[in-house]
């Protein structure tokens, strides 16, 4: 009797101590379960779908539905074969179609991210040094596009730049032209979208640095003999670089992979990677020369960002 | 001392002497708000001018101005003899050592020192020559190739001293230059400032709230209240001498008894209080008339504190309880209670030691309380 209660006794207590201990490690590991959910979305939003894309990238192309052979196979002897193909890589190599899209991909949003930041800098400088009370306000109309749907936007971009749009229209009202001027479906329109779309995301970055920069250390420059032009290019520009970089790479990331601005606004005539992107998925049906598309756009925006963070990493321990 | 030596230690005495640096009817509006009102000051070659008071009384604004960071309202200043009121502070023969630091955080305290010189265009070996030179001087040789944030809260004040007299200023501003310091080191910094003020000859103009700081490092003080000044004078002047009941109340702390002038003389008044009743005879005379009413003002070290009654009665004396006792080693502060309850402080030294460990007096200990005729300060206001 008294052995069957031994014995009975330790299942019971091993459970409900099990379910302490849990509750007991929760408790004390909140910290971790809090640090784990973006860890987790992060796995769940990024690094699957990453590794899905990664693995049809490797896939043969077939018609079939979905359009690619599976990685796996059942060979005779119970033995699983891995088929990785490399040829989608080795075709955007040897189509110079896919080389000069990246570049002019690149090449448009650079000088998109630079006029952002020609503009942006003085714009977040002035709402940095305008008075508490105007400052909210000025925030506020930076934010306000957002308000309504990015791609309502980009139409109403259409209506202003149409050949006989409110563009045209008005300088031909005014008589300055006879008649209209191409500005839609050209690079320019492009260029202009681009940067009306991703200003803000230039600005926000560089007046939260430029909020933060002390004012004394303006005043200590000028009392040192520095001029206003001096004391910016000497205190102000070099205290604010961590802003523009974060602000340039919240232009230039997104601006670089952007499908819908290219689209609608530059029509067949810009050739931007995010449209060639599309139209490999859908028009010519290839999955895996698509997902070798996004593996080699993810690879050309992620690693200068990881080759910045490195040198920056090094500096601050030097 | 003869009249020579008057006139080098105390310019403002000498009546031919011209002053380095002269604010004329200076006022500064902020909206509504009068922060500096139309003050007037001048102020010599090579002294320690403090300016003092508290939060709020427009020393500040005032040092602002001189910089060149505010422009007057109103009026104007001369440095040297130059009309500096709306030269821009890059063009000022000025520099200022800011309450902050403000070093400049991306740059090493080398870079931080040799900022001033290469706005100036000096040539490289005379900068690093310079930098050098300066940085011996506050001696942070070693930490010469250090960013501000690794430096502590010392050290960065000594780079701020070395940036700011780098480039020779004929005027150096100083905005609570000690104030972000603990107290040790603030004692060593203070004679620090002194002797580097005394070895290059700068003009140093200090805004301080602290009144023993001010007391300890300057020639001349400026107690400031509500954007003007209430009195100016050397460090003994104001607080021996206080024009003001808030001037001897800011300088020190004072027991002040009101009431009314009952006898007027060449050489001597007599001051009627009654709470505590009591007489104070003081050995000045003023232009105060009969019968108008005075506070009578005595320093709390200036009081003698005894266990036995004095032998005559006479004025200035009064006999009272012991309410507290505040025991600081060298020195003891009494509170003593007269009369219904007027409260009196008084400092002793504590000139002996007590054999057995108790206190020369206790609580709750009858004493008397005498004062010199000298001590009696009357003030109208």
């Amino acid at each position: 009797m008294i052995n069957t209660g031994e014995i009975n006794s330790p299942p019971v207590d091993s459970t409900s101590s099990f379910k302490t201990r849990l509750l007991h490690s929760l408790q004390h590991n909140w910290k971790s379960v809090v640090v784990f959910i973006p860890y987790f979305w992060l796995l769940l939003f990024f690094l699957a779908p990453f590794i899905i894309v990664l693995k049809i990238s490797l896939a043969e192309p077939a018609i079939a539905s979905p359009p690619f052979q599976p990685m796996t196979e059942w060979v005779d002897d119970g033995i699983i074969q891995i088929k990785l193909v490399f040829e989608n890589f080795a075709y955007l190599w040897e189509d110079d179609l896919y080389f000069n899209t990246y570049l002019n991909s690149i090449k448009i949003s650079s000088i998109s991210t630079v006029i952002c930041l020609l503009i942006g800098y003085p714009m977040a400088y002035a709402i940095v040094s305008a008075s508490s009370s105007y400052k909210n306000i000025l925030l506020m109309l930076i934010i306000l596009p957002f308000w309504t749907s990015f791609l309502l936007r980009v139409y109403a971009w259409m209506g202003l730049l149409a050949d006989q749009g409110t563009i045209n229209s008005l300088l031909i009202f005014l008589g300055i032209i006879d008649d209209p001027i191409r500005l839609l479906y050209t690079p320019f329109a492009v260029y202009v979208g681009i940067v009306y779309t991703y200003l803000p995301f230039m600005i926000l970055p560089l007046y939260a640095n430029m909020e933060k920069l002390d004012t004394t250390l303006r005043e200590a420059a000028a009392d040192l003999g520095a001029k206003p032009s001096i004391t910016f290019l000497t205190v102000t520009l070099p205290l604010t670089i961590p802003g523009i970089i974060a602000g340039s790479l919240l232009v230039f990331i997104p601006a670089t992979g952007e499908f819908v601005i290219p689209d609608l606004l530059g029509g067949g005539n810009v050739l931007m990677i995010g449209r060639l992107l599309y139209n490999e998925f859908t028009a010519n049906h290839d999955w895996p020369v698509a997902s070798a598309v996004a593996i080699i756009l993810l690879i050309v925006l992620v690693l200068p960002m990881m080759l910045y963070q490195h040198t920056q990493g090094k500096q601050v321990e030097g | 001392m003869s009249n020579q030596a008057n006139s080098v230690d105390r310019p403002w005495m000498d009546p031919d002497a011209q002053p380095f640096i002269k604010v004329q009817s200076v006022s500064k509006h902020f909206g509504d708000f009068t922060a500096v009102d139309s003050v007037d000051l001048e102020i010599y070659k090579g002294e320690l001018f403090s300016l003092l008071g508290g939060s709020g009384c427009g020393k500040t604004t005032l040092l602002r101005m001189l910089a060149g960071f505010e422009t007057p309202s109103s009026g104007s200043i001369y440095i040297d003899g130059v009309d500096m009121t709306n030269v821009p502070p890059y063009e000022r023969p000025v520099n200022m050592m800011f309450q902050s630091y403000a070093l400049f955080p991306h740059m090493s305290v080398e870079k931080n020192v040799a900022y001033g010189l290469q706005r100036d265009g000096v040539d490289k070996p005379e900068i690093t020559r310079r930098v050098d030179e300066m940085l011996a001087m506050v001696e942070l040789t070693q930490f010469a190739k250090r960013k501000p944030h690794q430096l502590s809260g010392g050290q960065k004040q000594r780079v701020a001293l070395a940036r700011s007299l780098v480039k020779q200023p004929k005027v150096l501003l100083l905005d609570e230059p000690l104030a972000a310091l603990d107290k040790r080191l603030r004692e060593n910094t203070q004679f620090e400032l002194m002797n580097i003020q005394d070895q290059l000859g700068v003009t140093f103009i200090v805004v301080t709230h602290d009144q023993e700081e001010a007391m300890t490092l300057s020639t001349r003080i400026a107690m400031m209240d509500a954007g003007r000044f209430m009195q100016i004078g050397t460090p003994t002047e104001i607080y021996e001498f206080p024009e003001s009941r808030l001037v001897a109340n800011f300088i020190g702390s004072a027991n002040m008894f009101e009431g009314r002038v009952t006898e007027h003389g060449q050489d001597h008044m007599v001051v009627e209080c009654k709470q505590p009743e009591c007489e104070f005879y003081a050995d000045h005379g003023s232009a105060i008339q009969e019968g108008s009413k005075v506070w009578a003002a005595v320093r709390p070290e200036k009081i003698r504190i005894s266990g036995t009654p004095p032998e005559a009665a006479a004025p200035n004396q009064m006999k009272g309880i012991i309410d507290d006792i505040g025991y600081l080693g060298k020195l003891s502060t009494y509170r003593v209670r007269v009369g219904d309850n007027t409260l009196i402080e008084i400092t002793a030294s504590n000139q002996s030691r007590p054999r057995d460990g108790s206190l020369v007096h206790d609580w709750e200990d009858d004493v008397y309380l005498s004062w010199d005729a000298s001590s009696v300060v009357v003030l109208t206001k």
